[in-house]
């Protein structure tokens, strides 16, 4: 269906009936605890909500943990380690990681609700994405825990013992799947700290590796804020990192472990560009600048928050652009229509209004679809275009991280190559041309670490995903990501 | 000034200059060590140098002292060469760098006695560092083309994409320089570098620099081009956190950090600078080579293209 059928059709925000999902398959707790030695526990750092963006409810209290928490979940790790997880054949540990893959599968329905309910995300995109990729990671996974000595780490690859990990919120249940399976594969047991925002899905999870009958303290799950996560960064019990979230927190870890012994892999924040030339199907492209940007609202490391579009098809490509984005349909996450979910916290959305009001201020012109209601209660920000921004601008060197897309434009390759690296990040990339050649060399000239030619925004297990400079080091997924738990 | 003074204390101090004359009746022709950046071999711009004693203790010749200016303009010059470098065929790369192993074997014997002066060694212990840096050039030099069939992949992804990954070299890398082995020490922290395509700015031993300063000669000589290579003679920690913190160095390798290293690790997060600490345990630098230093100076780039008809 072309984007002048949706419009034609009279398709829009309100041409739909609703379809929501039911709130009640969540199965929420009123509070939960930590997960830490194979129990849940009530935390030493009081207790705190987690609140559902989409209408400012308490969704559950959660229990947080404090520095003496954090190193009694250390010790587990470590005793763990030492006593059942590291002596444990290959092949046992594959068994329970594929466990764990099934029953995230068994339990997807629920884990996508609570998901979309404590993140704002819509839960077509819990359901069709986040939920079904965390299966898929311990799957991937759980099949190279027995192959060890085959993946080119040499004969003998050993883990290194307790990872601390930290993850954000944007892919709550994803990340955790992301950070769990290469370590637990690899041999290492773990500490981790889900997004003060997004505690409960983490928690879910825990609920799942129990019912998985993991033994106790390989895997513990903790709640809270930036004092938990230093304090579990800063453990010496800990001897890998492994953290996904912003370059400044990202910067402030690497200092804090300089002259340690501990390994460190960062996933920090993008400012991609997608690039589109003037050969490339218009349709196409529109729908993966509208993917590469509004999905999860944007809340995206490597979203293509830079349109870099050829001067050519500038105008055509922008009308198009605006037709397709008035058919977003913005609203209530637990709607099976739902395009463009809730801003996960008062907070980002405060960043993203600044960032997008600044833009204005500096010269750039807003747009946004006319036709685009926001609710009254609840965090949301309607899809924004902005158009006369300058490379120089802050929306187009700082990363949003909410459903803002600035515009620039290029004339040659050349061009488009300097514009699109000419930041300190490095994290992804899209590209758009009919020609082969080009492809491949744009793919070889971007300074960045996932190139999408002619699509964007895919995952999988077996891809390794990871930036370039200011986006961090190391790489999740695939052979390297396992690579990134081990010490040959 | 710091001439004058190097002059009024070294004055009185007769040379054991290198390299030795076989022919007494001919005063020798003394070389004057410089720095190398961009290819050519400037003195540093502050003017400064500093007096290298062999491990006795006795005057060899005078080192140029570089600058943090001088930093800064072996940065830049890495810097442009970085396209050029990372972009040249893996073959191509590699028979450069085969080069280089071809240029050092022809002046053995210059090698063998700077060793020899700098670390104290037997000629014999010395030509076999010589020796051993000539091979390992080659030994890296046959990695140029194999590294991205080792660590690459194609990624057999869950839908209609052709996915594949590729190590590239990680940009511009400084390197302090192990301290104690001039020449092989170096030889083995360098070739790694530039073999997968990266440029880079060395800080040379401190006290023992001119085998590297010698080294540069031959790169100069060995069809690398322009700017790959950049070799600073000078003070460790005067230079070394301006490498460290330098927005425009995309990497550190702090071998030759010592006390420094945590520090210098500490600064080099401002810019998520991909670092390489200093080996817990010193290196035996004679013993085989392994991938390591040659994988920790590469991103993997990942490219997803749809398939269909």
């Amino acid at each position: 269906m072309t984007v002048q059928d949706h419009t034609r059709r009279g398709y829009g925000p309100d041409g739909y009936a609703p379809a929501p999902e039911a709130r009640s398959v969540a199965r929420l707790r009123p509070s939960y605890g930590l997960f830490v030695d194979g129990r849940f526990v009530s935390g030493g750092g009081g207790q705190m909500d987690s609140i559902n963006p989409a209408d400012e409810t308490v969704l559950a209290t959660v229990e947080v943990a404090s520095a003496d928490d954090v190193d009694r979940a250390v010790r587990a790790a470590r005793r763990a380690y030492d006593e059942v997880w590291g002596p444990m054949p290959g092949r046992e540990r594959a068994k329970y990681l594929y466990r764990i893959a099934r029953l995230i599968q068994e339990r997807s329905r629920e884990l996508a609700v609570l998901e979309s309910l404590d993140n704002g995300k819509p839960i077509r995109e819990a359901r069709d994405v986040d939920i079904p990729l965390a299966a898929a990671h311990f799957f991937y996974y759980a099949g190279w825990a027995d192959k060890l000595p085959y993946a080119g780490f040499g004969s003998a690859p050993r883990p290194f013992g307790v990872a601390g990990q930290v993850i954000p919120w944007n892919f709550p249940l994803l990340m955790a799947a992301w950070k769990l399976a290469p370590a637990l594969a690899a041999g290492n047991t773990t500490v981790l700290k889900s997004a003060e925002t997004t505690p409960l899905s983490a928690l879910a999870l825990a609920d799942i590796i129990a019912q998985a009958d993991l033994p106790s303290g390989v895997v513990n799950i903790i709640s809270g804020g930036p004092a938990a996560g230093q304090a579990l960064v800063g453990h010496p019990g800990v001897d890998k990192v492994a953290f996904t979230g912003s370059t400044e927190v990202g910067k402030q870890i690497a200092r804090d472990v300089a002259g340690s012994a501990k390994k460190v892999t960062l996933e920090l924040g993008g400012k991609a560009a997608n690039i589109v030339f003037d050969d490339a199907p218009t349709e196409q492209a529109v729908e993966g600048i509208v993917n590469g940007i509004y999905f999860n609202q944007g809340h995206v490391c490597c979203a293509g928050s830079r349109l870099l579009v050829q001067e050519s098809v500038a105008e055509e490509i922008l009308e198009a652009l605006r037709r397709r984005i008035s058919t977003l349909r913005l609203g209530d996450p637990l709607d099976k229509n739902t395009d463009i979910g809730a801003i996960n916290s008062a907070a980002q959305l405060r960043r993203i209004a600044e960032l997008t009001d600044f833009a204005e201020t500096e010269g750039a012109t807003r747009w946004s679809p006319p036709s685009c209601q926001l609710p009254a209660t609840g965090y949301w920000f309607a899809p924004t275009v902005l158009t006369d921004v300058a490379p120089a601008h802050r929306v187009a060197r700082e990363e949003v991280f909410g459903p803002v897309l600035s515009v620039l434009t290029f004339r040659t390759p050349e061009e488009a190559v300097a514009k699109a690296n000419d930041t300190p990040y490095g994290l992804s990339a899209g590209v758009w041309t009919e020609k082969g050649s080009r492809i491949l060399w744009m793919s070889q000239q971007l300074r960045a670490g996932v190139v999408w030619a002619n699509t964007f925004n895919r995952f999988d297990p077996s891809s390794p995903f990871g930036g370039y400079g200011e986006s961090g080091y190391g790489r999740e997924g695939g052979r390297h990501g396992l690579g990134a738990y081990l010490a040959s | 000034m710091a001439v004058r003074a190097a002059v009024t204390d070294w004055g009185p101090t007769l040379p054991a200059k290198l390299p030795s004359t076989t022919e007494p009746e001919r005063l020798a022709v003394w070389k004057t060590y410089k720095l190398f950046i961009g290819g050519a071999f400037p003195r540093s711009e502050s003017g400064r140098s500093y007096p290298i004693t062999d491990h006795r203790g006795g005057f060899v010749a005078n080192a140029a002292q570089a600058s943090r200016k001088d930093l800064r303009d072996a940065v830049v010059a890495a810097r442009k060469a970085s396209p050029g470098w990372s972009h040249t065929t893996a073959y191509n790369r590699g028979q450069v760098l085969y080069r280089i192993a071809e240029m050092l074997e022809g002046r053995r014997a210059q090698f063998a006695e700077e060793v020899a002066a700098a670390e104290g060694l037997s000629a014999r212990a010395a030509r076999q560092q010589v020796s051993e840096s000539i091979d390992r050039w080659i030994w890296f030099a046959g990695w140029s083309d194999k590294i991205a069939s080792v660590l690459g992949a194609a990624n057999p992804v869950a839908g209609h994409y052709f996915n594949f990954s590729v190590p590239e070299p990680t940009g511009v890398v400084g390197i302090i320089a192990p301290q104690e082995s001039a020449l092989l020490g170096l030889v083995s922290v360098l070739a790694p570098v530039v073999t997968s395509g990266n440029t880079a700015v060395v800080i040379a031993s401190a006290q023992r620099p001119l085998p590297s300063v010698t080294l540069a000669e031959v790169l100069a000589t060995s069809d690398l081009p322009v700017g790959v290579v950049n070799i600073l003679t000078g003070h460790t920690p005067e230079l070394a956190p301006w490498l460290a913190s330098h927005a425009d160095v995309d990497g550190i390798d702090l071998t030759g950090a010592g006390e420094l290293a945590a520090s210098l690790e500490a600064a080099a997060a401002g810019t998520v600078k991909r670092v390489l600490r200093p080996p817990s345990v010193a290196p035996d630098w004679l013993g085989d080579p392994d991938l390591a230093r040659l994988t920790h100076f590469l991103e993997i780039k990942t490219t997803w293209h749809p398939i269909g008809v």
